[in-house]
């Protein structure tokens, strides 16, 4: 099958900033693919790319096989972009700014056009908004019609970068119940994210960028199941010290003691070793494996082969 | 097409919502020149025998608010949306760079049209006209406001913010619009000026203009239809190479 996204060795420079490095990645039809990185990172600059905002120095991006130079205006038709920043048109209404944008992309005005509009509207939460001037909105608002402008001519292929910084929980809610309905209809979708809780609910794979490179890319629960794990966190009584072999395995942040385990029948024995050696706890709670773990360890440089 | 039309549709829109702005005050301002310098002017200049200087001036006052205004709409629509960052609506669609050129040039067009007929509508009552030769207002109109707006492109894709834009309008076109003969003959400049102003491409659109009204001009209108015929095809051509590489719109 044609990959929804293939991206190969490519490179992007802005004067002495190398904003990507040589980036080889494929993302599959019906994926919902997280692309995660730091600032800076060039996740944006891919992005643009893709899109055709930014024009390559090397390499080359399709989209359902089309080349987004040479082919490009088949190669737009099949993606939809959702830009970080909150940006609007201030003459229009809503209403208006969605069918600009569906004769933008050569969809021509019929019931089946208004219908598709009504229904992006209502599933967003801005059917009572249709006829509301776009400057009258409030943030979240305006970042919902971002949303709608970027499905409105139906794109087999959604990229959404960040689109929930900033907004409010019903927004952040409403709006994954939307994505992920559209990625069960079989769209792909592409996410990228700082908050990585989210990543690691939606996303079936993921890639981490650093510095214009790919430095992890597996499923979310590959990645988690190597760089993460179950651990037994306590919060030591006063005076109380770790036996040596518990504290070796041991990672303590904040007062906080982490020992990692792999089955949970492994919980027994190192309760017992605490109890043994007199060690007295004020708490204890068991973490589960989480992908800002996953993150920090790969941004770290402790990713071994994060690449699969 | 659909992505000309609609981007066409979005520019005559845009501007035809801030109608006041756009098209009522350009059409205020025309009328208080008309006023001022035909109160002052009228029984001292005549500039063709048959014709009187208000009458004179008016296509004048019509062609050069047609230029700035076309030159405005485009140059200020994109400015706008380069700053506010709504400029990757119309860059993330598939529309081809030949048919962005064509919206905007057209959109501008339409702009310089509405003000022009505004004005001259406003000016009936001051001075009696005659259409002599209307395929050469019709041609000067078309082709002045197809530059103007291709010169907005240009500008309005190069400034990076409104302070360069603004230089642009004052430093270049402004200058090249008062001193192109709308409120006199060249021939009644020193001869050195009137050398200076046979450079000024502005000229010829606007006496090709007026001689659609009266018959009479400064140059012939051949002449004139040449110059701006070969500054039309390098303006286009200039503009589309540079929308073609996505020159300041694509990093």
């Amino acid at each position: 099958m044609t990959p929804a996204i293939s991206i190969r060795q490519v490179t992007k420079r802005f004067g002495s900033v190398q904003a990507l490095a040589g980036i080889d990645l494929n993302v599959q039809q019906g994926e919902f693919f997280g692309l995660l990185g730091p600032n800076g990172a060039g996740k944006t600059t891919l992005i643009s790319a893709l899109a055709g905002l930014v024009r390559l120095d090397s390499g080359h991006i399709e989209i359902l096989g089309c080349d987004v130079v040479a082919d490009y205006r088949n190669a737009r038709r099949q993606v939809g972009v959702v830009p970080q920043e909150l940006v609007f048109d201030p003459f229009f209404s809503v209403r208006e700014t969605l069918n600009i944008q569906c004769g933008y992309f050569g969809i021509r005005q019929s019931r089946g056009r208004d219908a598709w509009i009504d229904e992006v509207l209502e599933n967003l939460d801005l059917t009572a908004k249709a006829k509301a001037n776009m400057r009258s909105l409030s943030g979240g608002m305006k970042r919902r019609v971002l949303v709608a402008q970027a499905l409105v001519h139906r794109p087999p292929v959604i990229v959404l970068d960040e689109p929930t910084a900033g907004v409010d929980v019903e927004l952040r809610q409403t709006l994954w119940q939307f994505i992920r309905r559209l990625n069960r209809d079989g769209h792909t979708i592409v996410l990228t994210t700082h908050y990585l809780e989210e990543a690691e609910s939606l996303c079936t794979r993921i890639a981490m960028l650093k510095a214009g490179r790919v430095v992890a890319l597996d499923t979310t629960a590959n990645l988690l199941q190597r760089f993460s794990a179950h651990a037994l966190r306590l919060r030591l009584s006063q005076d109380a010290r770790l036996p040596p072999a518990l504290a070796q395995r041991a990672e303590i942040k904040e007062g906080v003691c982490s020992i990692p385990f792999e089955r949970f029948d492994q919980i027994e024995p190192l309760l017992a070793e605490l109890r043994s050696c007199g060690c007295h706890l004020d708490e204890l709670e068991i973490g589960k494996p989480d992908l800002e773990d996953v993150f920090v360890r790969v941004m770290r440089g402790q990713q071994g082969s994060a690449l699969s | 097409m659909i992505g000309f039309t609609t981007l066409l549709y979005k520019e005559v829109l845009r501007f035809w919502k801030v109608g006041f702005q756009t098209v009522a005050a350009p059409v205020i301002t025309a009328l208080l020149y008309l006023l001022i310098f035909s109160h002052v002017l009228e029984t001292h200049v005549k500039v063709y025998e048959t014709v009187s200087y208000t009458a004179f001036l008016v296509p004048g006052l019509v062609m050069m608010s047609m230029l700035q205004n076309a030159f405005a709409n485009s140059s200020s629509s994109l400015i706008q949306s380069k700053v506010t960052g709504s400029i990757i609506f119309v860059l993330l669609p598939p529309i081809s760079y030949q048919a962005f050129y064509l919206a905007y040039v057209l959109a501008a067009v339409v702009r310089g049209i509405s003000v022009g007929v505004g004005v001259l509508l406003a000016t009936l009552w001051f001075a009696p006209l005659q259409f002599v030769a209307p395929l050469w207002i019709i041609v000067f109109a078309l082709l002045g406001g197809a530059i103007m707006g291709s010169l907005g492109v240009i500008g309005g894709i190069w400034a990076d913010k409104f302070d360069q834009l603004a230089a642009f309008q004052n430093f270049l076109i402004m200058p090249l619009t008062f001193l192109s003969g709308v409120f006199y003959s060249i021939h009644s400049l020193p001869p050195f000026w009137q050398q200076v102003s046979h450079f000024n491409p502005i000229f010829y659109m606007i006496d090709g203009f007026r001689h659609g009204f009266f018959g009479v001009s400064d140059v012939s209108p051949w002449h004139s239809l040449v110059v701006v015929s070969v500054c039309f095809v390098l303006l286009t051509t200039l503009t589309l190479v540079l929308l073609k590489r996505g020159y300041k719109l694509r990093a």
